[in-house]
Protein backbone atom coordinates (compact mmCIF):
# COMPACT_ATOMS: atom_id res chain seq x y z
CA UNK A 1 0.00 0.00 0.00
CA UNK A 2 2.81 2.38 1.03
CA UNK A 3 6.36 1.51 0.07
CA UNK A 4 9.44 3.65 0.57
CA UNK A 5 12.64 2.44 -1.09
CA UNK A 6 15.93 4.08 -0.07
CA UNK A 7 14.25 7.44 0.28
CA UNK A 8 16.49 10.42 0.89
CA UNK A 9 15.04 13.92 1.15
CA UNK A 10 17.37 16.88 1.11
CA UNK A 11 16.28 20.45 1.64
CA UNK A 12 18.41 23.18 0.15
CA UNK A 13 20.46 24.91 2.89
CA UNK A 14 19.37 22.34 5.44
CA UNK A 15 20.77 18.99 4.36
CA UNK A 16 19.07 15.61 4.51
CA UNK A 17 15.80 15.43 6.45
CA UNK A 18 15.49 11.73 5.53
CA UNK A 19 18.36 9.36 4.82
CA UNK A 20 17.84 6.15 2.88
CA UNK A 21 14.58 5.26 4.56
CA UNK A 22 12.87 2.06 3.45
CA UNK A 23 9.70 0.52 4.83
CA UNK A 24 6.49 -1.05 3.67
CA UNK A 25 3.01 -0.59 5.07
CA UNK A 26 0.68 -3.37 3.97
CA UNK A 27 -2.98 -3.00 3.09
CA UNK A 28 -5.04 -2.78 6.26
CA UNK A 29 -2.04 -2.17 8.51
CA UNK A 30 -1.89 0.37 11.36
CA UNK A 31 1.50 2.02 11.89
CA UNK A 32 2.78 4.64 14.31
CA UNK A 33 5.62 6.78 13.00
CA UNK A 34 7.57 8.16 15.93
CA UNK A 35 10.80 9.98 16.74
CA UNK A 36 12.09 13.18 18.25
CA UNK A 37 11.13 16.56 16.98
CA UNK A 38 12.89 17.17 13.67
CA UNK A 39 13.50 13.47 13.04
CA UNK A 40 11.56 13.56 9.76
CA UNK A 41 8.02 12.37 10.55
CA UNK A 42 6.19 15.19 8.81
CA UNK A 43 8.62 15.00 5.91
CA UNK A 44 7.79 11.31 5.49
CA UNK A 45 4.05 11.99 5.48
CA UNK A 46 4.46 14.84 3.01
CA UNK A 47 6.32 12.52 0.68
CA UNK A 48 3.62 9.86 1.00
CA UNK A 49 0.96 12.49 0.24
CA UNK A 50 3.19 13.71 -2.62
CA UNK A 51 3.16 17.28 -1.38
CA UNK A 52 6.89 16.91 -1.87
CA UNK A 53 9.13 14.52 -3.81
CA UNK A 54 12.14 12.51 -2.59
CA UNK A 55 15.61 13.61 -3.66
CA UNK A 56 16.63 9.98 -4.12
CA UNK A 57 14.70 6.74 -3.92
CA UNK A 58 11.07 6.04 -4.61
CA UNK A 59 7.80 6.42 -2.77
CA UNK A 60 4.95 4.21 -3.93
CA UNK A 61 1.43 4.72 -2.66
CA UNK A 62 -1.46 2.61 -3.88
CA UNK A 63 0.09 2.15 -7.32
CA UNK A 64 1.32 5.75 -7.66
CA UNK A 65 5.07 6.13 -7.90
CA UNK A 66 6.78 9.37 -6.89
CA UNK A 67 8.98 8.95 -9.96
CA UNK A 68 6.13 8.64 -12.43
CA UNK A 69 3.22 10.64 -11.03
CA UNK A 70 3.14 14.12 -12.55
CA UNK A 71 2.05 17.14 -10.55
CA UNK A 72 -1.20 17.26 -12.46
CA UNK A 73 -2.04 13.69 -11.47
CA UNK A 74 -1.32 13.98 -7.76
CA UNK A 75 -4.98 14.63 -7.06
CA UNK A 76 -5.77 11.06 -8.04
CA UNK A 77 -3.44 9.79 -5.35
CA UNK A 78 -4.89 12.23 -2.80
CA UNK A 79 -8.30 10.66 -3.26
CA UNK A 80 -6.86 7.34 -2.16
CA UNK A 81 -4.76 8.72 0.67
CA UNK A 82 -6.60 11.06 3.06
CA UNK A 83 -4.55 13.42 5.23
CA UNK A 84 -5.28 14.80 8.70
CA UNK A 85 -3.20 17.47 10.45
CA UNK A 86 -2.62 18.44 14.03
CA UNK A 87 -4.05 21.88 13.33
CA UNK A 88 -7.13 20.53 11.48
CA UNK A 89 -7.10 23.15 8.67
CA UNK A 90 -10.86 23.49 8.50
CA UNK A 91 -12.52 26.33 6.60
CA UNK A 92 -13.37 28.80 9.38
CA UNK A 93 -16.51 30.29 7.87
CA UNK A 94 -18.23 26.96 7.35
CA UNK A 95 -20.07 24.62 9.66
CA UNK A 96 -18.93 21.07 10.34
CA UNK A 97 -21.41 19.81 7.79
CA UNK A 98 -20.38 22.39 5.19
CA UNK A 99 -16.69 21.61 5.65
CA UNK A 100 -17.29 17.96 4.90
CA UNK A 101 -19.76 18.74 2.09
CA UNK A 102 -17.17 21.04 0.52
CA UNK A 103 -14.65 18.20 0.28
CA UNK A 104 -17.32 15.94 -1.19
CA UNK A 105 -18.37 18.55 -3.72
CA UNK A 106 -14.92 19.42 -5.00
CA UNK A 107 -14.12 15.75 -5.50
CA UNK A 108 -17.14 15.17 -7.67
CA UNK A 109 -20.07 14.16 -5.47
CA UNK A 110 -23.39 15.12 -7.12
CA UNK A 111 -25.03 18.07 -5.39
CA UNK A 112 -28.12 16.12 -4.47
CA UNK A 113 -26.10 13.70 -2.36
CA UNK A 114 -23.86 16.17 -0.55
CA UNK A 115 -25.99 16.77 2.53
CA UNK A 116 -26.82 13.13 3.06
CA UNK A 117 -23.27 11.87 2.61
CA UNK A 118 -21.69 14.60 4.74
CA UNK A 119 -24.16 13.70 7.50
CA UNK A 120 -23.19 10.05 7.25
CA UNK A 121 -19.45 10.82 7.42
CA UNK A 122 -19.94 13.00 10.50
CA UNK A 123 -22.03 10.24 12.08
CA UNK A 124 -19.14 7.85 11.39
CA UNK A 125 -16.77 10.04 13.43
CA UNK A 126 -19.38 10.44 16.17
CA UNK A 127 -20.29 14.07 15.55
CA UNK A 128 -23.95 13.90 14.53
CA UNK A 129 -24.93 16.36 17.24
CA UNK A 130 -22.72 19.19 15.98
CA UNK A 131 -23.50 19.37 12.28
CA UNK A 132 -24.22 23.09 12.21
CA UNK A 133 -21.44 24.23 14.53
CA UNK A 134 -18.66 26.43 13.19
CA UNK A 135 -15.07 25.29 13.88
CA UNK A 136 -14.72 28.00 16.55
CA UNK A 137 -17.71 26.51 18.36
CA UNK A 138 -16.11 23.06 18.50
CA UNK A 139 -13.52 21.60 20.90
CA UNK A 140 -10.15 20.53 19.57
CA UNK A 141 -11.16 16.87 19.60
CA UNK A 142 -14.39 17.71 17.75
CA UNK A 143 -12.56 19.76 15.15
CA UNK A 144 -10.18 16.86 14.67
CA UNK A 145 -13.16 14.59 14.01
CA UNK A 146 -14.48 17.01 11.37
CA UNK A 147 -11.05 16.97 9.73
CA UNK A 148 -11.10 13.16 9.77
CA UNK A 149 -14.61 13.05 8.31
CA UNK A 150 -13.37 15.37 5.58
CA UNK A 151 -10.37 13.13 4.88
CA UNK A 152 -12.77 10.20 4.53
CA UNK A 153 -14.85 11.99 1.88
CA UNK A 154 -13.14 10.23 -1.01
CA UNK A 155 -13.30 6.82 0.68
CA UNK A 156 -9.51 6.57 0.84
CA UNK A 157 -7.60 3.32 1.20
CA UNK A 158 -5.02 5.00 3.43
CA UNK A 159 -5.40 7.51 6.21
CA UNK A 160 -2.33 9.67 6.91
CA UNK A 161 -2.28 11.63 10.15
CA UNK A 162 0.37 14.09 11.30
CA UNK A 163 0.20 14.39 15.10
CA UNK A 164 -3.59 14.28 15.08
CA UNK A 165 -3.65 14.06 18.86
CA UNK A 166 -0.97 16.68 19.46
CA UNK A 167 -3.22 19.44 20.76
CA UNK A 168 -5.70 17.21 22.55
CA UNK A 169 -5.88 16.10 26.15
CA UNK A 170 -5.35 12.45 26.91
CA UNK A 171 -8.99 11.45 26.78
CA UNK A 172 -9.66 13.22 23.51
CA UNK A 173 -6.45 11.75 22.05
CA UNK A 174 -7.56 8.24 23.02
CA UNK A 175 -10.94 8.94 21.44
CA UNK A 176 -9.31 9.85 18.14
CA UNK A 177 -7.13 6.74 18.33
CA UNK A 178 -10.19 4.54 18.96
CA UNK A 179 -11.76 6.08 15.89
CA UNK A 180 -8.65 5.27 13.83
CA UNK A 181 -8.74 1.73 15.14
CA UNK A 182 -12.36 1.39 13.99
CA UNK A 183 -11.53 2.72 10.54
CA UNK A 184 -8.54 0.40 10.41
CA UNK A 185 -10.75 -2.52 11.41
CA UNK A 186 -12.90 -1.80 8.36
CA UNK A 187 -9.83 -2.30 6.15
CA UNK A 188 -8.22 1.12 5.92
CA UNK A 189 -4.44 1.42 6.29
CA UNK A 190 -3.38 4.05 8.82
CA UNK A 191 -0.01 5.81 9.04
CA UNK A 192 0.09 8.15 11.98
CA UNK A 193 2.96 10.36 13.10
CA UNK A 194 3.16 10.95 16.85
CA UNK A 195 5.76 11.58 19.49
CA UNK A 196 3.32 10.70 22.29
CA UNK A 197 4.93 7.62 23.83
CA UNK A 198 2.08 7.10 26.32
CA UNK A 199 -0.31 6.85 23.43
CA UNK A 200 1.93 4.34 21.68
CA UNK A 201 2.14 2.25 24.86
CA UNK A 202 -1.62 2.33 25.21
CA UNK A 203 -1.96 0.55 21.86
CA UNK A 204 0.63 -2.20 22.01
CA UNK A 205 -0.79 -4.08 19.04
CA UNK A 206 0.09 -1.24 16.66
CA UNK A 207 3.31 -1.47 14.68
CA UNK A 208 5.85 1.26 15.47
CA UNK A 209 8.45 2.82 13.16
CA UNK A 210 10.97 5.13 14.75
CA UNK A 211 13.00 7.81 13.00
CA UNK A 212 16.11 9.42 14.39
CA UNK A 213 17.72 12.31 12.54
CA UNK A 214 16.24 11.14 9.30
CA UNK A 215 17.14 7.45 9.64
CA UNK A 216 14.76 4.62 10.31
CA UNK A 217 16.19 3.16 13.54
CA UNK A 218 13.43 0.88 14.77
CA UNK A 219 10.64 -1.25 13.33
CA UNK A 220 8.63 -3.11 15.98
CA UNK A 221 7.66 -5.79 13.52
CA UNK A 222 11.24 -6.68 12.64
CA UNK A 223 12.22 -6.59 16.29
CA UNK A 224 9.59 -9.19 17.11
CA UNK A 225 7.29 -6.98 19.15
CA UNK B 1 -19.60 22.49 -13.98
CA UNK B 2 -22.33 24.08 -11.91
CA UNK B 3 -19.79 24.50 -9.13
CA UNK B 4 -17.47 26.38 -11.47
CA UNK B 5 -20.29 28.67 -12.65
CA UNK B 6 -21.37 29.42 -9.10
CA UNK B 7 -17.81 30.12 -8.01
CA UNK B 8 -17.14 32.36 -11.01
CA UNK B 9 -20.32 34.36 -10.33
CA UNK B 10 -19.37 34.63 -6.66
CA UNK B 11 -15.94 35.96 -7.63
CA UNK B 12 -17.52 38.53 -9.94
CA UNK B 13 -19.96 39.57 -7.23
CA UNK B 14 -17.11 39.88 -4.75
CA UNK B 15 -15.23 42.32 -6.99
CA UNK B 16 -17.78 43.81 -9.40
CA UNK B 17 -15.79 46.98 -9.98
CA UNK B 18 -12.69 45.10 -11.03
CA UNK B 19 -14.73 42.86 -13.32
CA UNK B 20 -16.34 45.95 -14.86
CA UNK B 21 -12.95 47.57 -15.31
CA UNK B 22 -11.55 44.43 -16.95
CA UNK B 23 -14.51 44.19 -19.30
CA UNK B 24 -14.26 47.90 -20.11
CA UNK B 25 -10.60 47.56 -21.03
CA UNK B 26 -11.29 44.56 -23.24
CA UNK B 27 -14.12 46.58 -24.77
CA UNK B 28 -11.83 49.55 -25.39
CA UNK B 29 -9.21 47.38 -27.06
CA UNK B 30 -11.76 45.69 -29.29
CA UNK B 31 -13.60 48.96 -29.95
CA UNK B 32 -10.44 50.47 -31.39
CA UNK B 33 -10.06 47.42 -33.58
CA UNK B 34 -13.76 47.62 -34.46
CA UNK B 35 -13.54 51.28 -35.50
CA UNK B 36 -10.60 50.66 -37.73
CA UNK B 37 -12.23 47.54 -39.09
CA UNK B 38 -15.16 49.78 -40.01
CA UNK B 39 -12.83 52.18 -41.79
CA UNK B 40 -10.91 49.41 -43.50
CA UNK B 41 -14.07 47.64 -44.56
CA UNK B 42 -15.60 50.77 -46.08
CA UNK B 43 -12.37 51.66 -47.84
CA UNK B 44 -12.37 48.15 -49.24
CA UNK B 45 -15.93 48.54 -50.44
CA UNK B 46 -14.97 51.80 -52.15
CA UNK B 47 -11.85 50.24 -53.61
CA UNK B 48 -13.77 47.27 -54.96
CA UNK B 49 -16.11 49.63 -56.79
CA UNK B 50 -13.23 51.66 -58.14
CA UNK B 51 -11.18 48.65 -59.03
CA UNK B 52 -13.77 47.34 -61.41
CA UNK B 53 -13.15 50.47 -63.44
CA UNK B 54 -9.41 50.53 -63.05
CA UNK B 55 -7.94 50.77 -66.50
CA UNK B 56 -4.85 52.13 -68.11
CA UNK B 57 -5.45 54.59 -70.91
CA UNK B 58 -2.68 55.12 -73.48
CA UNK B 59 -3.11 58.26 -75.61
CA UNK B 60 -1.72 57.85 -79.08
CA UNK B 61 0.12 60.19 -81.35
CA UNK B 62 -1.89 61.28 -84.38
CA UNK B 63 0.65 59.78 -86.77
CA UNK B 64 0.40 56.26 -85.36
CA UNK B 65 0.34 53.65 -88.09
CA UNK B 66 -2.37 51.02 -87.84
CA UNK B 67 0.09 48.13 -88.41
CA UNK B 68 2.16 49.16 -85.42
CA UNK B 69 -1.02 49.54 -83.41
CA UNK B 70 -2.29 46.09 -84.25
CA UNK B 71 0.96 44.46 -83.23
CA UNK B 72 1.00 46.41 -79.94
CA UNK B 73 -2.61 45.53 -79.22
CA UNK B 74 -1.82 41.87 -79.82
CA UNK B 75 1.17 42.02 -77.48
CA UNK B 76 -0.85 43.64 -74.72
CA UNK B 77 -3.65 41.16 -75.02
CA UNK B 78 -1.16 38.34 -74.49
CA UNK B 79 -0.19 39.71 -71.06
CA UNK B 80 -1.94 37.74 -68.28
CA UNK B 81 -2.71 40.97 -66.37
CA UNK B 82 -4.65 42.41 -69.28
CA UNK B 83 -8.28 41.50 -69.63
CA UNK B 84 -9.16 43.50 -72.71
CA UNK B 85 -7.80 46.20 -74.99
CA UNK B 86 -10.13 48.54 -76.76
CA UNK B 87 -9.19 51.05 -79.42
CA UNK B 88 -10.94 54.40 -79.24
CA UNK B 89 -10.51 56.48 -82.35
CA UNK B 90 -10.35 60.28 -82.42
CA UNK B 91 -13.93 60.42 -83.70
CA UNK B 92 -15.24 58.14 -80.99
CA UNK B 93 -13.42 60.21 -78.38
CA UNK B 94 -15.05 63.36 -79.63
CA UNK B 95 -18.49 61.78 -79.71
CA UNK B 96 -18.00 60.49 -76.21
CA UNK B 97 -16.87 63.89 -74.99
CA UNK B 98 -19.87 65.57 -76.59
CA UNK B 99 -22.16 63.08 -74.93
CA UNK B 100 -20.62 63.40 -71.52
CA UNK B 101 -20.23 67.14 -71.64
CA UNK B 102 -23.58 68.00 -73.23
CA UNK B 103 -23.55 71.41 -71.55
CA UNK B 104 -20.56 72.42 -73.60
CA UNK B 105 -22.19 71.44 -76.88
CA UNK B 106 -21.46 74.87 -78.37
CA UNK B 107 -17.80 74.55 -77.67
CA UNK B 108 -17.54 71.36 -79.69
CA UNK B 109 -19.75 72.63 -82.51
CA UNK B 110 -17.31 75.40 -83.36
CA UNK B 111 -14.30 73.09 -83.70
CA UNK B 112 -12.63 72.66 -87.05
CA UNK B 113 -10.05 70.12 -86.04
CA UNK B 114 -10.58 67.33 -83.57
CA UNK B 115 -8.25 68.09 -80.65
CA UNK B 116 -8.79 64.73 -78.91
CA UNK B 117 -6.25 61.94 -79.36
CA UNK B 118 -7.07 58.35 -80.18
CA UNK B 119 -6.41 55.99 -77.31
CA UNK B 120 -6.09 52.39 -76.18
CA UNK B 121 -8.21 51.52 -73.12
CA UNK B 122 -6.52 48.64 -71.38
CA UNK B 123 -8.80 46.85 -68.89
CA UNK B 124 -6.98 44.82 -66.27
CA UNK B 125 -7.89 41.32 -65.13
CA UNK B 126 -9.35 40.88 -61.63
CA UNK B 127 -6.49 40.40 -59.20
CA UNK B 128 -4.24 42.67 -61.25
CA UNK B 129 -5.84 45.93 -60.24
CA UNK B 130 -3.55 46.82 -57.37
CA UNK B 131 -1.33 49.90 -57.62
CA UNK B 132 1.87 47.95 -58.33
CA UNK B 133 0.47 46.02 -61.28
CA UNK B 134 -1.29 49.08 -62.65
CA UNK B 135 1.87 51.14 -62.63
CA UNK B 136 3.93 48.29 -64.08
CA UNK B 137 1.52 47.88 -66.99
CA UNK B 138 1.49 51.65 -67.56
CA UNK B 139 5.24 51.71 -67.71
CA UNK B 140 5.21 48.81 -70.11
CA UNK B 141 2.74 50.60 -72.38
CA UNK B 142 4.55 53.95 -72.29
CA UNK B 143 7.57 52.36 -73.96
CA UNK B 144 5.83 52.17 -77.35
CA UNK B 145 7.09 55.08 -79.45
CA UNK B 146 3.61 56.04 -80.64
CA UNK B 147 2.26 56.40 -77.12
CA UNK B 148 2.04 60.05 -76.18
CA UNK B 149 0.96 59.70 -72.59
CA UNK B 150 -0.37 57.09 -70.13
CA UNK B 151 -2.98 57.77 -67.49
CA UNK B 152 -4.57 55.82 -64.70
CA UNK B 153 -6.14 56.83 -61.39
CA UNK B 154 -2.68 56.59 -59.84
CA UNK B 155 -2.82 59.30 -57.22
CA UNK B 156 -5.95 58.29 -55.49
CA UNK B 157 -5.73 54.54 -55.98
CA UNK B 158 -2.41 54.85 -54.18
CA UNK B 159 -3.94 57.03 -51.55
CA UNK B 160 -6.80 54.67 -50.76
CA UNK B 161 -4.42 51.78 -50.46
CA UNK B 162 -2.18 53.81 -48.21
CA UNK B 163 -5.13 54.83 -46.01
CA UNK B 164 -6.14 51.23 -45.70
CA UNK B 165 -2.67 50.20 -44.66
CA UNK B 166 -2.33 53.05 -42.17
CA UNK B 167 -5.67 52.24 -40.57
CA UNK B 168 -4.69 48.60 -40.31
CA UNK B 169 -1.40 49.41 -38.62
CA UNK B 170 -2.96 51.97 -36.28
CA UNK B 171 -5.63 49.46 -35.29
CA UNK B 172 -2.96 46.84 -34.66
CA UNK B 173 -0.81 49.12 -32.49
CA UNK B 174 -3.63 50.69 -30.46
CA UNK B 175 -5.50 47.39 -30.13
CA UNK B 176 -2.36 45.65 -28.88
CA UNK B 177 -1.70 48.44 -26.38
CA UNK B 178 -5.18 48.39 -24.93
CA UNK B 179 -5.15 44.60 -25.10
CA UNK B 180 -2.00 44.46 -22.98
CA UNK B 181 -3.58 46.73 -20.37
CA UNK B 182 -6.72 44.60 -20.45
CA UNK B 183 -4.67 41.42 -19.94
CA UNK B 184 -2.94 42.98 -16.93
CA UNK B 185 -6.23 44.01 -15.35
CA UNK B 186 -7.75 40.59 -15.94
CA UNK B 187 -4.68 38.98 -14.40
CA UNK B 188 -5.05 41.23 -11.37
CA UNK B 189 -8.71 40.33 -11.03
CA UNK B 190 -7.86 36.63 -11.24
CA UNK B 191 -5.08 37.04 -8.73
CA UNK B 192 -7.42 38.71 -6.28
CA UNK B 193 -10.00 35.99 -6.84
CA UNK B 194 -7.36 33.31 -6.21
CA UNK B 195 -6.15 34.94 -3.01
CA UNK B 196 -9.67 35.42 -1.74
CA UNK B 197 -10.10 31.68 -2.26
CA UNK B 198 -6.72 30.49 -1.06
CA UNK B 199 -8.01 28.56 1.95
CA UNK B 200 -10.54 26.75 -0.21
CA UNK B 201 -7.92 26.05 -2.85
CA UNK B 202 -5.63 24.62 -0.19
CA UNK B 203 -8.36 22.28 1.03
CA UNK B 204 -9.31 21.35 -2.53
CA UNK B 205 -5.76 20.23 -3.18
CA UNK B 206 -5.59 18.48 0.16
CA UNK B 207 -8.66 16.35 -0.45
CA UNK B 208 -7.91 15.65 -4.11
CA UNK B 209 -9.88 18.04 -6.31
CA UNK B 210 -8.53 17.83 -9.86
CA UNK B 211 -6.45 20.69 -11.25
CA UNK B 212 -9.06 21.36 -13.88
CA UNK B 213 -11.74 21.61 -11.23
CA UNK B 214 -9.70 24.15 -9.27
CA UNK B 215 -8.93 26.22 -12.38
CA UNK B 216 -12.31 26.21 -14.04
CA UNK B 217 -14.01 28.98 -12.05
CA UNK B 218 -11.15 31.38 -12.77
CA UNK B 219 -11.11 30.53 -16.46
CA UNK B 220 -14.87 31.02 -16.61
CA UNK B 221 -14.47 34.39 -14.96
CA UNK B 222 -11.98 35.35 -17.68
CA UNK B 223 -14.22 34.12 -20.48
CA UNK B 224 -17.17 36.00 -19.03
CA UNK B 225 -15.18 39.23 -18.70
CA UNK B 226 -13.88 38.93 -22.26
CA UNK B 227 -17.31 38.12 -23.64
CA UNK B 228 -18.88 41.14 -21.96
CA UNK B 229 -16.01 43.26 -23.30
CA UNK B 230 -16.54 41.88 -26.80
CA UNK B 231 -20.28 42.57 -26.73
CA UNK B 232 -19.67 46.06 -25.39
CA UNK B 233 -17.15 46.73 -28.17
CA UNK B 234 -19.61 45.49 -30.80
CA UNK B 235 -22.27 47.82 -29.35
CA UNK B 236 -19.90 50.80 -29.33
CA UNK B 237 -18.80 50.10 -32.89
CA UNK B 238 -22.41 49.86 -34.03
CA UNK B 239 -23.22 53.16 -32.32
CA UNK B 240 -20.28 54.76 -34.12
CA UNK B 241 -21.48 53.33 -37.40
CA UNK B 242 -24.94 54.81 -36.83
CA UNK B 243 -23.46 58.16 -35.81
CA UNK B 244 -21.24 58.40 -38.88
CA UNK B 245 -24.14 57.41 -41.14
CA UNK B 246 -26.32 60.05 -39.50
CA UNK B 247 -23.90 62.92 -39.26
CA UNK B 248 -21.36 62.47 -42.04
CA UNK B 249 -21.99 60.11 -44.92
CA UNK B 250 -23.53 56.69 -45.47
CA UNK B 251 -21.23 53.79 -44.63
CA UNK B 252 -21.57 50.05 -44.59
CA UNK B 253 -21.80 48.01 -41.37
CA UNK B 254 -19.26 45.24 -40.85
CA UNK B 255 -19.90 41.75 -42.22
CA UNK B 256 -21.56 39.43 -39.68
CA UNK B 257 -18.63 37.02 -39.36
CA UNK B 258 -16.31 39.92 -38.48
CA UNK B 259 -18.61 40.99 -35.64
CA UNK B 260 -19.04 37.43 -34.37
CA UNK B 261 -15.29 36.91 -34.69
CA UNK B 262 -14.62 40.07 -32.68
CA UNK B 263 -16.92 39.02 -29.85
CA UNK B 264 -15.42 35.53 -29.79
CA UNK B 265 -11.96 37.07 -29.85
CA UNK B 266 -12.93 38.93 -26.67
CA UNK B 267 -13.96 35.69 -24.98
CA UNK B 268 -10.81 33.92 -26.18
CA UNK B 269 -8.72 36.83 -24.99
CA UNK B 270 -10.33 36.64 -21.55
CA UNK B 271 -9.71 32.91 -21.44
CA UNK B 272 -6.05 33.18 -22.39
CA UNK B 273 -5.40 36.09 -20.00
CA UNK B 274 -6.96 34.26 -17.08
CA UNK B 275 -5.25 30.97 -18.00
CA UNK B 276 -1.88 32.72 -17.88
CA UNK B 277 -2.76 34.37 -14.57
CA UNK B 278 -4.00 31.08 -13.10
CA UNK B 279 -0.80 29.32 -14.16
CA UNK B 280 1.23 31.99 -12.53
CA UNK B 281 -0.69 32.72 -9.34
CA UNK B 282 -2.15 29.34 -8.43
CA UNK B 283 1.34 28.17 -7.49
CA UNK B 284 1.59 30.94 -4.93
CA UNK B 285 -1.21 29.68 -2.72
N1 LIG C 1 10.60 23.00 3.83
C1 LIG C 1 11.72 22.73 4.53
N2 LIG C 1 12.87 23.37 4.24
C2 LIG C 1 14.00 23.11 4.91
N3 LIG C 1 14.08 22.22 5.89
C3 LIG C 1 12.98 21.55 6.26
C4 LIG C 1 11.74 21.77 5.59
N4 LIG C 1 10.81 20.97 6.16
C5 LIG C 1 11.44 20.28 7.13
N5 LIG C 1 12.73 20.64 7.21
C6 LIG C 1 13.73 20.09 8.14
O1 LIG C 1 13.71 18.69 8.05
C7 LIG C 1 13.84 18.11 9.32
C8 LIG C 1 12.68 17.16 9.57
O2 LIG C 1 11.50 17.93 9.72
P1 LIG C 1 10.09 17.28 10.00
O3 LIG C 1 9.08 18.37 9.99
O4 LIG C 1 9.88 16.14 9.10
O5 LIG C 1 10.29 16.76 11.50
P2 LIG C 1 9.19 16.09 12.45
O6 LIG C 1 9.70 14.75 12.81
O7 LIG C 1 7.85 16.17 11.86
O8 LIG C 1 9.28 17.05 13.72
P3 LIG C 1 8.12 17.49 14.72
O9 LIG C 1 7.94 16.35 15.67
O10 LIG C 1 8.69 18.69 15.42
O11 LIG C 1 6.91 17.77 13.93
C9 LIG C 1 13.88 19.23 10.32
O12 LIG C 1 15.22 19.41 10.74
C10 LIG C 1 13.41 20.45 9.55
O13 LIG C 1 14.09 21.60 9.96
MG1 LIG D 1 6.10 17.21 12.30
Amino acid sequence: MIKLTDVTKEYPRHGAALKEVSFHVAKGEFVFLTGHSGSGKSTTLRLVHMADRPTHGEVRVSGFSSALTSAREVWKLRRRAGMVFQDFRLLPGRTALENVAFALEVTGTPRGQLHHRAQRLLAQVGLSAKLSSLPTELSGGEQQRVAIARALATEPLVLLADEPSGNLDERAARGILELFRELNASGMSVLMATHDLDLIRAFPAVRVLELDEGRLVYDSRENGA
Amino acid sequence: MTHAVREALAAIRRAPLLTALSAAMVALALFVVGLFALVAHNLQVALDQVEERVEVVAYLRDDTRSVELEIAEEEMRSLPEVEDVRYVSKEEALLLAQEQLADFQDLFAGLEVNPLPASLEIALAPGSRDPETVSRISQHVSVYPFVEDVRYGEEWVDRVYLLQRISGITAGVLGTGFGAVAALIIATAIRIAIFARREEIYVMRLVGASNGFIRRPFLLEGIFTGLVGGLLAAGLSYASYLAVGHLLFPVEWLPGPWVAGGILAGAAFGLVSSALAVRRYLQEV
